[in-house]
């Protein structure tokens, strides 16, 4: 990362990294070649890197506080910055796969903990291929939240299975979840927004929120405002889609 | 810091497979790359021991015990054999079927009574993995994308004629090449193993046409690609133990049911140790079987001419090196490992198909080793030996079926073993394309689903 004196990377007053220097395309590819680490299973996952004050030493961890809410293609952090004040006792991370992008974030959540002690301790960010990787980093029924929020639509037919949304996805993602855990998933593309709300609506593993249930989440509403992208669709006045269901157990089968 | 460093563009190989542009511009020798994939020669054993399939290229040959001859196939569909390397090939659990699938996009299923194939599936992409349900109803096969498919087979009725079967998707690893589909012992779980370090383990549901979304467990452990899986029966679990072989030459054994690994045996230590080739690094494991009734397993090592047997302590779950088996006078590394649930006797063959450097198109040669019957309190203990070819069930006859000919010529054996022994380097470790070569394949790439 260039840094110097006249043009610093991060700002002197905020101690916050300047987006400009962390642009990327909004587009990553996530079957081009990418080299980063990855943990040999859940448990090989670094808490004392992720969260170094609730875990001061890799051998501390006592199993008793995983990760509970991890954010798909986080982008430049604007939903776990929220959240992790909304639920300051819960564990969450995210996941990108722009390496500039995770920097950025990597950034911001150092500058918000140097200038908010004791807060934001609980979030933290990972380079890495979701659509790959998620069983190496969360063990069955880890999580009780997961975000998609305004992923990449693949608007080509022939790419649609590069939507990190799909029927065989789903399997991974329900996996992880805990019966009960929730999928929070939102975009601006009318046509993604179909498609992710039909793969969510067949699949036996998950049933849609109700009305009532998603006007109490607290959570629901910084879908759309929260994000980067979530702030510009508003600013330009467009429709957004969500589609929030809850990991179910599957149904059991009678002999045919 | 966090485990194995990934490399990601393990996709570009299965994207790339709808590739018809490439053939007219690339060099000639990139050509032959191409159209000269070499491919293992593969055996699989009847349950009971009714009979013996080996695989070569495009050829399936079967050789009958019962009636002590060969095999003719019989389809009336098509052509009865495949038109391109087959890929795997298996018997199911209640020895009425067999399935054989490859780079053809075919999956053939045969009546192991008569022979005759009585379904053919067309898959979109060339078929690396198949599997048959234990009670016969259901075959699936994995394709190169990481699509795990499934089609129902009504009974076998040798009067209809052959159907032609759509399949519908099970499940997927995502963008990764799946090695190996096992079903476990008590027909519970669908087990699949990828390039990407992966085991997924998925219950099998009761509709399976309706896809099988339930996964029961990762078993993560192994750092380089698994190249194989079995189960070792045990009266404790009904879903068996799980014993898995990969790139990173280790041999692992696994609780599906929590996906926690029980033990790990670092095989390619004691293979480089016991072996006389002071090639380093061709360690990977290429294949296990487990020789029922006596809880061993047998190993197949990349550069180890025998194999390895492990012994497998049911009450403490571990494993531990038992002995090798070396075969002597013959250049023979196992590429594949079969055995009957009958047990007694271990099946190896050696060879591959579309050799380079070598006279011969093909190699096969087929080998056994016994000693593996439950001896008796009074006997004494019975070692493992390889039997000469006088001695194997079957004999000269089998050997002429299986390997296309009764003896293989030393010289020729010699060059092709050595063509053999490249040729599963090369299968097993991922293609690196030039920077130019991979450019030129994101531009021609066809991704258009095949119109049947």
């Amino acid at each position: 990362m260039l840094q110097n004196k006249a043009n610093p990377t991060i700002s002197k007053s905020t101690g916050l990294p300047r987006k400009r220097f962390y642009r990327a395309r909004a587009h990553s590819n996530p079957l081009s070649d990418s080299h980063f680490p990855v943990p040999l299973s859940p448990s090989h996952v670094d808490y004392s890197l992720h969260y170094p004050q609730l875990f001061p030493s890799s051998d501390c961890s006592d199993g008793s506080k995983k990760i509970e809410f991890a954010d798909i293609g986080c982008g430049f952090g604007g939903l776990l910055i929220s959240l992790s004040t909304l639920f300051p006792e819960t564990l969450m991370i995210g996941m990108e796969l722009r390496d500039k992008v995770t920097e950025y974030v990597k950034e911001r959540i150092l500058g918000l903990r140097l200038a908010n002690p004791s807060q934001f301790q609980n979030v933290s960010v990972v380079r890495t291929n979701s659509m790959k990787y998620i069983p190496n980093y969360f063990e069955k029924g880890q999580l009780s939240k997961m975000f998609f929020l305004f992923p990449d639509p693949h608007f080509k037919e022939k790419n649609h299975r590069r939507r990190v949304i799909s029927p065989h996805l789903l399997d991974e993602y329900a996996y992880v979840l805990k019966v009960g855990g929730i999928i929070y998933t939102i975009t601006d593309v009318e046509e993604l927004g179909e498609w992710m709300k039909s793969c969510l609506q067949n699949h036996p593993m998950f049933e849609p929120l109700s009305e009532m249930e998603l006007d109490g989440d607290p959570v629901v509403k910084l879908l759309s405002t929260a994000t980067e992208e979530g702030k510009k669709v508003a600013r330009n006045g467009g429709q957004t889609f969500q589609a929030v269901y809850r990991r179910i157990t599957l149904a059991s089968q009678e002999n045919s | 810091m966090e485990g194995a460093q990934m490399e990601d563009f393990r996709i570009e190989e299965c994207e790339n497979d709808n590739n018809t542009h490439e053939d007219s511009q690339m060099g000639e020798s990139e050509q032959n790359n191409k159209h000269m994939e070499v491919a293992p020669a593969l055996i699989s054993v009847h349950p009971t021991r009714n009979s013996v399939a080996v695989s070569v290229g495009s050829d399936l040959r079967v050789f009958n015990l019962l009636e002590d001859c060969a095999v003719i196939l019989v389809d009336e569909a098509g052509g009865a054999s495949h038109s391109d390397s087959i890929r795997g090939i298996k018997y199911g659990a209640n020895g009425k079927l067999f399935v054989s699938a490859g780079d053809d996009k075919l999956v053939k299923v045969w009546s192991t009574e008569s022979w005759r194939c009585i379904a053919t599936v067309c898959s979109e992409k060339r078929v690396s993995a198949v599997a048959i349900s234990n009670d016969g109803l259901h075959v699936c096969f994995a394709d190169k994308f990481g699509v795990v498919w499934v089609v129902d087979l009504p009974g076998v009725d040798e009067t209809q004629a052959p159907l032609n079967k759509k399949a519908v998707p099970l499940l997927a690893h995502y963008c990764s090449i799946i090695t190996s589909l096992e079903f476990s012992p008590d027909g519970h779980f669908i087990v699949s193993a990828d390039r990407d370090f992966k085991i997924r383990v998925t219950v099998f549901p009761k509709k399976p046409l309706d896809g099988a979304h339930e996964v029961q467990s990762f078993c993560l452990g192994h750092t380089e690609f698994v190249s194989c899986l079995a189960f070792i029966c045990t009266p404790d679990s009904p879903q068996g133990i799980l014993v898995s072989g990969g790139g990173d030459s280790t041999v692992r054994m696994w609780d599906i049911i929590s996906g926690s690994l029980l033990d790990t045996c670092a095989v390619g230590a004691k293979a480089q140790f016991e072996s006389d080739t002071t090639e380093g690094n061709c360690s990977t494991v290429t294949d296990i079987c487990t020789i029922p009734a006596c809880t061993l397993i047998a190993v197949a090592i990349q550069s180890l001419r025998g194999i390895m047997l492990l012994s497998c302590d049911l009450s403490s779950r571990t494993l531990s090196v038992m002995k090798v088996v070396s075969i002597i006078g013959e250049n023979f590394v196992p590429t594949s490992l079969g055995s009957s649930i009958s047990g007694g006797l271990l099946w190896m063959v050696t060879g591959a198909s579309k050799l380079r450097g070598s006279d011969v198109s093909s190699l096969s040669r087929v080998k056994v080793i016994s000693g593996f019957e439950k001896s008796s309190p009074n006997a004494s203990e019975q070692e493992p030996a390889v039997l000469v070819d006088s001695e194997i069930p079957g004999g000269a006859k089998l050997l002429e079926k299986l390997q296309g000919s009764i003896s293989v010529d030393e010289k020729v054996f010699l060059a092709a073993a050595d063509a053999v022994k490249t040729a599963m380097c090369n299968l097993l470790i991922k293609k690196q394309y030039s920077d130019e070569k991979r450019e030129f394949r994101k531009r021609t790439r066809n991704d258009r689903k095949s119109k049947h």
